[in-house]
């Protein structure tokens, strides 16, 4: 039996660079859980369609279980691990896209979540201020299980409302600042 | 759920890439890969090598044209549907475009994969191939024996299959421009947003006055290559012309039963759409 080729690839994740080395075949979605372990990145259907496994890449989300681990090089990715915010603490505080999911209840199981997290704060990047209707159709890739969407929809909204507060806080600091 | 082993190439020119297509009669070209990776994942396909072409450059662009023949959208092999999508130009000069490319998948999906790589891949139920067909533009493939331009008309052979040869990269999709007095109309049928559909309907209709001088219809998801219909000369009965020149397939999503209800349902509505933005449109171009 021969032994497969591994490929040394440098791969920035969070602000941090892992260097791992993998087999062309390693989709992303177990690069990241198995090499750089972080666990955080679920992977449900492998093939597309449930959404958990999704990242943002250079910004973006795409599902990590439809690229090859070799083909992420040059891009900039961010997990569900790296949505938390530094505050000095060793957990970090919540953006506010979990802070409201964790306000509305927008998980169960939580098996998800992760996807939901990544889509929607690229979502909310794009829209900031979505319509509930706009809110569906920013989740409309990702499958969920438990909630029946009601509640992650009010999740959407909340963290809309969430982020409009603290640029808010921000502006008027700004204000203070310069008055 | 997890691929067998492949070699792996990451070509920083095109030359390069070529060359190693050239070099291995099992090799398959890796663009966006959100065909391709479910695919391997799936081991529906075991290619022996993947020539990575994401860091090839000068193929990501989306630019109009204004000029002659030439007049339309083009779309590079790695220019992205959500790059294509968000390009103003693009939507003035061939609205099809941008109403197509709103149903294809999700947004999550669309960031990664490539237009190019779409219509290549040649799924009859995917909206860009009968796009492309309807509005009879071409795709430009590159191999190490030169460059050539391939009709819509002649890029289709089956389902999954185009008529790219073994050794050939599509490097550019020419999407021609709507003319003036020319309307355009996209609708499909889907059991949820984002899904594959059931079957979709688009339509091009070009009117001088009040007269509709060509009408055509293109259909996906209702026979097993994209297929365009003109229905010119049955524009009382569309439907009707459109299914003696379709072949509905059954499959786990639909009967052909259903999906020829579906054609009836949309082509006059489609048909109907498009010739009224072909008069929206042919009314915005006479000068007050």
């Amino acid at each position: 039996m021969t032994t497969e080729q591994l490929h040394d690839v440098r791969l920035h994740v969070n602000g941090s660079v892992h260097e791992v080395q993998v087999p062309a075949r390693r989709l992303l979605s177990d690069a990241l859980r198995h090499d750089c372990g972080l666990t955080g990145t679920h992977v449900g259907c492998e093939h597309g369609v449930c959404g958990a496994c999704t990242i943002l890449v250079d910004g973006a989300p795409v599902r990590s279980c439809l690229m090859l681990a070799v083909s992420a090089v040059d891009s900039e990715i961010t997990t569900v691990e790296g949505l938390t915010e530094d505050d000095g603490t060793p957990q970090g505080r919540l953006s506010p896209v979990q802070q409201a999911f964790s306000d509305c209840h927008g998980l169960q199981c939580g098996f998800c979540t992760p996807g939901f997290l990544t889509t929607i704060t690229a979502g909310l990047r794009d829209n900031p201020d979505p319509s509930e209707e706009e809110a569906r159709e920013m989740i409309a890739g990702n499958l969920c299980r438990c909630t029946g969407y009601q509640n992650i929809v009010k999740s959407v909204l909340r963290a809309a409302e969430i982020q409009g507060e603290i640029q808010g806080e921000i502006q008027g600091e700004i204000e203070r600042e310069r008055g | 759920m997890k691929p067998a082993p492949f070699a792996y190439l990451r070509p920083a020119t095109l030359e390069e890439a070529l060359a190693a297509l050239a070099g291995e009669q099992g090799a398959k070209v890796l663009a966006g890969g959100q065909s391709l990776v479910p695919l391997l994942s799936m081991r529906l396909a075991a290619p022996s090598m993947l020539i990575d072409i994401n860091a090839l450059p000068d193929l990501g662009h989306v630019t109009t044209s204004h000029e002659g023949d030439a007049t339309g959208v083009r779309v590079g092999a790695l220019a992205r549907h959500a790059h294509v999508l968000a390009s103003d130009e693009a939507a003035e000069v061939q609205p099809l475009v941008r109403m197509a490319l709103s149903h294809v998948a999700h947004p999550t999906i669309r960031n990664r994969g490539t237009t190019v790589g779409s219509l290549v891949h040649a799924d009859a139920a995917a909206e860009m191939p009968m796009v492309l067909r309807l509005l009879e533009g071409s795709v430009d493939v590159a191999s190490v024996r030169g460059r050539r331009t391939i009709p819509a008309a002649e890029l289709f052979a089956g389902p999954l299959e185009s008529t790219l040869a073994h050794d050939e990269i599509a490097v550019e999709a020419f999407f021609p421009a709507l003319a003036p007095g020319a309307g355009v109309a996209f609708e499909e049928i889907a059991r949820r947003h984002g899904d594959y559909a059931l079957v979709g309907v688009a339509a091009h209709v070009e009117t001088d006055g009040d007269t509709v001088t060509r009408a055509r219809l293109g259909y996906l998801s209702v026979s097993d290559v994209p297929v365009v219909v003109d229905v010119t000369a049955a524009l009382d009965d569309p439907a009707s012309a459109a299914l003696a020149e379709l072949e509905p397939v059954d499959d786990i999503h639909a009967t052909a039963d259903y999906r020829a209800h579906l054609v009836r349902v949309l082509t006059p509505r489609v048909l109907a759409a498009a010739t009224d933005h072909a008069r929206s449109r042919a009314g915005e171009a006479i000068p007050s």
